[in-house]
C-alpha cells in the first residue's frame, strides 16, 4: 500500500514520499518500513511500544491510534507529525 | 596520582551543540582567529557532541528532532560522514501490564577508559546510564544503576529540573576503569567501584536547602561534577546549593566541603558548570549565576564573570576582562564551559543566547569569537575529555 511520509522522516526515505510498504496491521506496516529504512521505527514508536507523542496515523481519512488496527481494507496510510512549538 | 600529561598543542576545535543543530568552531594555531562550520542536523536538538580522545576519529552526537524519538549519530572519520547508531540507548520493554520507561533524550556522552577502546557511557533523561562496547553503535543499560532497588527513593517523580531530570557528569577514573562517579539531577552524586554493578550515594556534606533537615543521603542536585584526572581523590562539584570540593582519605568518611562559601557574598556560589585545570588539581573555574528569589539563572546584576581558584577553593578571583560591564545577562548551561589542555589554558563558554566566549590565558581576558548561534547546550574541545 501507499504510505505518505512526513518531512521530519524524509532523511530515512531519501526524501521520497509516498513509499510502498506492506503489513497486516499498522504495527506490521511500521516494521516493514523499518526494514526498508533502518531506524525509522524507533523514531515513531518508543521502546515500550507506545506511539510517540507527536505522531499520528490516518488509515485513508480515518485517524487510528491502535497499532493493532488491521489494514486489510486500507490502500493508503498517512503518517502525520504534529509539529508545534519553537 | 596519574602522571601529568604534556600540554596539548596547535589549533583548537570546539564542538558546539545547540537546540537547532551542531556546529564546529576552529582556531588558527595561535587561537587568535576562528572559523565556524555547520550546521549538522539542522533543526534537531543536539545535546552533546564528543570526539573520542583515544583514537581522534570516532565522534558521537546525541540528537533529537523536537517531534520524533531520540537517536545517536556516529562518525568514524572525525565528523566528515555520519550514520545513525544501530541501537541507540533505550530501556528494555516492560513486562505486560507493568509500567515501562522510555528515553526522552541522551544528555551526556563519555568516552570510556583509555585501556578500553570502544567503550562509551551515555547518560539520559529520564536518568539512566547506558554503556556501549562497540564505539557507540549499540547500547545496553547499566542495570546496576538503572534497576537499583533504591532507585525509586533516589529519583522521585516530582521535583525534576525544567529540562527534565538527567544523568550527567559521567566520570571514569583514569587510574581504574571499574571506578565510576556520576551526577544525577535531582538525586545526587553516586559511585560505583565495580563498573556499575553496585552503587552508593556520595553526598555527605552537601547542602540541600530546598528540603527540611540536614545531611540527606540523596535527593541533591549536582549541576556539574568532576573527578580530577591526575588525582581521583580530588573531586569538584557545582551544585544547586553551592560549590564543593572533596578530598578523599582512606579510612575517613567522604565529605563535601562548601568552598563556595569563600566566594564574594554579592555574587554567591550558584551556577551550572565547573571546569578543572587538567594539570593542577587545586585550580578550577566556575561561572556564577543568580540563584536568588525565583532563580533568574543569569549573570548576577547583568555583569558576567568567571571566577577562578588556584588554592582549592580557599579564595576566588573574578575574571571578566573583555566581557560586558553591564546589561550582559548570560546563562551558561552545565555542559557549556570547557578547557583545551594547552600550556596556557584556553577556556571557552557558550551562552543560551548563542555566543561563544574564549580566553587563551586561563581566563585573564575574554573575547566573543562566535555569535548569532542558536541556544547553546554544550561546548566541548575536540580531543579533550568532557
Amino acid at each position: 500500500m501507499i504510505v505518505h511520509i512526513p518531512s521530519p522522516l524524509h532523511s530515512y526515505t531519501d526524501g521520497k514520499t509516498p513509499v510502498e510498504a506492506t503489513g497486516k496491521t499498522l504495527l506490521d506496516l511500521l516494521k516493514n518500513l523499518d526494514k526498508q529504512f533502518p531506524g525509522f521505527l524507533f523514531r515513531v514508536i518508543d521502546e515500550q511500544g507506545e506511539i510517540r507523542e507527536h505522531m499520528q496515523f490516518y488509515l485513508g481519512t480515518k485517524r487510528e491510534s491502535e497499532l493493532s488496527a488491521p489494514l486489510d481494507k486500507v490502500s493508503e496510510v498517512h503518517i502525520i507529525c504534529a509539529i508545534s512549538g519553537g | 596520582m596519574t602522571p601529568t600529561p604534556r600540554p596539548k598543542r596547535g589549533a583548537v576545535e570546539l564542538l558546539i551543540s545547540t537546540r537547532k543543530g551542531a556546529f564546529r568552531l576552529k582556531s588558527d594555531a595561535t587561537r587568535a582567529s576562528w572559523k565556524l562550520r555547520g550546521p549538522w542536523n539542522l533543526g534537531q536538538i543536539v545535546n552533546h557532541m564528543v570526539l573520542d580522545p583515544r583514537d581522534n576519529k570516532t565522534m558521537l552526537m546525541a540528537a533529537r528532532p523536537g517531534h520524533l524519538g531520540p537517536s545517536l549519530f556516529r562518525s568514524e572519520d572525525r565528523g566528515k560522514t555520519w550514520v545513525e547508531a544501530k541501537r541507540p540507548p533505550a530501556f528494555p520493554k516492560a513486562k505486560k501490564g507493568k509500567p515501562g520507561r522510555s528515553v526522552s533524550h541522551t544528555f551526556w556522552l563519555q568516552p570510556g577508559h583509555d585501556d578500553e577502546p570502544g567503550v562509551w557511557y551515555a547518560g539520559t533523561s529520564p536518568p539512566a546510564l547506558f554503556r556501549s562496547t562497540d564505539g557507540g553503535n549499540t547500547w545496553r543499560g547499566v542495570d546496576g544503576f538503572n534497576n537499583h532497588p533504591d532507585r525509586k527513593k533516589w529519583l522521585p517523580d516530582e521535583a525534576t529540573p525544567p529540562d527534565g531530570a538527567t544523568l550527567h557528569s559521567i566520570n571514569v577514573d583514569p587510574s581504574d576503569p571499574r571506578h565510576l562517579v556520576i551526577g544525577v539531577s535531582v538525586a545526587g552524586v553516586f559511585e560505583s567501584t565495580d563498573r556499575g554493578k553496585t552503587w552508593k550515594p556520595m553526598n555527605k556534606g552537601c547542602d540541600m536547602d530546598y528540603l527540611p533537615g540536614d545531611d540527606h543521603e540523596y535527593g541533591h542536585d549536582p549541576h556539574c561534577l568532576g573527578v580530577h584526572p591526575l588525582d581521583s581523590s580530588r573531586l569538584w562539584q557545582q551544585n544547586h546549593c553551592g560549590i564543593y570540593r572533596m578530598d578523599r582519605v582512606a579510612g575517613e568518611e567522604d565529605r563535601w566541603i562548601r568552598v563556595g562559601r569563600n566566594m564574594p557574598k554579592a555574587i554567591g556560589d550558584i551556577g551550572f558548570p565547573i571546569v578543572m585545570h587538567p594539570r593542577d588539581p587545586d585550580t578550577a573555574w566556575v561561572f556564577p549565576m543568580d540563584g536568588s528569589s525565583v532563580w533568574p539563572r543569569v549573570s548576577p546584576g547583568g555583569k558576567p564573570a568567571v571566577y577562578r581558584t588556584t588554592n582549592a577553593g580557599k579564595s576566588w578571583t573574578r575574571q571578566d576582562k573583555g566581557m560586558p560591564k553591564s546589561q550582559g545577562w548570560f546563562t551558561v548551561k552545565r555542559q557549556c564551559f570547557a578547557q583545551d589542555a594547552r600550556e596556557s589554558i584556553g577556556l571557552y563558554f557558550g551562552t543560551t543566547s548563542g555566543e561563544i566566549w574564549a580566553s587563551k590565558n586561563g581566563g585573564g581576558s575574554w573575547k566573543c569569537v562566535a555569535k548569532h548561534l542558536p541556544h547553546i547546550y554544550a561546548v566541548e574541545v575536540a580531543g579533550v575529555r568532557p
